[in-house]
């Protein structure tokens, strides 16, 4: 029997079996939702404690990127993210875990090489981009102000 | 014991060392040792074997690693070249996950055709004496890349050249699938084993009977999550060295066919859009030394 490449490609990409979509977006949107709701909460919480609300607004990140990374740390976050997938993923909880994740790996490699160089081989691209598009949005914005 | 790499390398330590005693026979009656795992540079087997201080070969072939060591070992031993050699193979599932994949810590989700790295080592002693079990056949396999790419179906990737492999085995041996006891794949996972029994039909081999695949009998399905199966050079090798080779001794297998399957890509192969070599090196497993 011979089989053809092309037909083997599409054969074996037919027959396996694709991921469980709508079980997958279920529990992204629960457990995402539950983050936003919980940062949500966070963020009225300070202003309660009548922190000012542009203060507010950088201490909310950065009490869910310190909670995903002690999460992270201790080896609990990937449990979460294996059922949530997009919803830990796209918040920033996903950003720290991406930043933190190879930092602890590699740790046996040194300071400079292991820990400094290796934390960025996921989130370095997002940086990256996110730096590049901000610009461009920038500019963008720029010269819509200055026409009009 | 700090890091992942050291760890795997103890393991191979620990396999030869079993083997060694079950053998009677101590490292320095070894001629050769052929050790293989994962890591770049296969720096695993470098550092494992190194306290034997035995004459090494440093072996690749992903997941087919054990068989081309047994291949090797036993061809070398029967020429008379060598008396006796170790053979071992090893992975470890955060060595080889931080290598092939992403941090280990890393919250993603696994497709479900995705095959897991086992954490295990196996080891074999070639020897020219001995009670058995025997190596009777062997039979190399050639790289055989029909165009997949996707790093997560590997068991697609790998199984054209099981299905090449078997094939020229039964048309150049004449025998058929239902003249084993058990024909066992490397690491082909529920994807690669349906796939061979497949093609295997169509080509007019039954398999259904005896035929199973080390990356799945590694494992129990239902209640671990290893989505399609076990995989890793230490899969088939502790599968072969503990499960099979117990079962010879207690005479409940006499002629089994074991074909380990590799999956020849590294992360930047993979990164440049080129697709997964695979290869699937054969051996055949006896009782007795004569057997036809």
């Amino acid at each position: 029997m011979k089989i053809n490449k092309q037909t083997y490609q599409k054969y074996a990409k037919q027959r396996a079996p694709s991921s469980p979509l709508f079980k997958d977006m279920f529990f992204a949107f629960l457990i995402g939702g539950l983050i936003c709701a919980f940062a949500e909460g966070i963020y009225n919480l300070y202003l309660y404690l009548k922190i000012d609300e542009t203060t507010v607004r950088t201490l909310v990140p950065v009490t869910l990127v310190f909670i995903a990374t002690l999460l992270t740390g201790i080896g609990v976050f990937d449990s979460i993210a294996k059922y949530a997938g997009a919803g830990t993923l796209v918040p920033i909880t996903g950003f720290a875990n991406a930043v933190v994740a190879p930092a602890l790996d590699d740790k046996s490699e040194g300071l400079v090489m292991g820990v400094g160089a290796k934390m960025f081989t996921i989130a370095g691209p997002v940086i990256v981009y996110g730096v590049i598009a901000s610009v461009i949005y920038g500019v963008i914005y720029w010269i819509s102000g200055v026409i009009s | 014991m700090n890091t992942w790499e050291k760890a795997e390398s103890e393991m191979q330590r620990l396999a030869v060392n079993l083997a060694l005693a079950k053998s009677n026979i101590r490292s320095n009656d070894l001629d050769a040792v052929f050790a293989g795992d994962l890591m770049n540079q296969c720096v695993g087997s470098s550092y494992g074997a190194e306290c034997f201080n035995r004459p090494f070969f440093g072996l690749y072939g992903a997941c087919s690693t054990f068989a081309e060591g047994c291949i090797l070992a036993s061809l070398l031993v029967d020429s008379g070249s060598f008396s006796r050699c170790g053979v071992i193979a090893s992975s470890h599932f955060c060595t080889a996950e931080r290598q092939f994949r992403y941090p280990l810590e890393y919250g993603g989700q696994r497709t479900p055709t995705s095959q897991r790295t086992a954490t295990a080592a196996g080891s074999l002693i070639i020897s020219c004496e001995g009670n058995g079990p025997y190596i009777r056949e062997v039979l190399p396999g050639t790289i055989v890349d029909f165009g997949i790419t996707d790093i997560n179906n590997m068991g697609a990737a790998m199984a054209p050249a099981a299905y090449d492999t078997l094939t020229k085995y039964f048309a150049e041996s004449g025998k058929s699938p239902s003249d084993f006891d058990l024909i066992l794949t490397g690491d082909l996972g529920k994807e690669g084993h349906s796939i061979i029994c497949d093609f295997m039909k169509n080509a007019g081999y039954d398999m259904y009977k005896s035929y199973n695949d080390c990356g799945l009998m590694l494992y129990n399905a239902d209640t671990q999550d290893m989505h399609a199966g076990g995989s890793g050079c230490g899969c088939s090798a502790s599968v072969i060295a503990g499960h099979i080779m117990k079962r010879f001794e207690k005479k409940t297998l006499s002629d089994i066919l074991y074909i380990a399957t590799g999956a020849l890509m590294s992360p930047s192969s993979l990164q440049q859009g080129r697709s997964i070599p695979g290869i699937a090196h054969l051996v055949r497993i006896c009782d007795s030394r004569d057997k036809e």
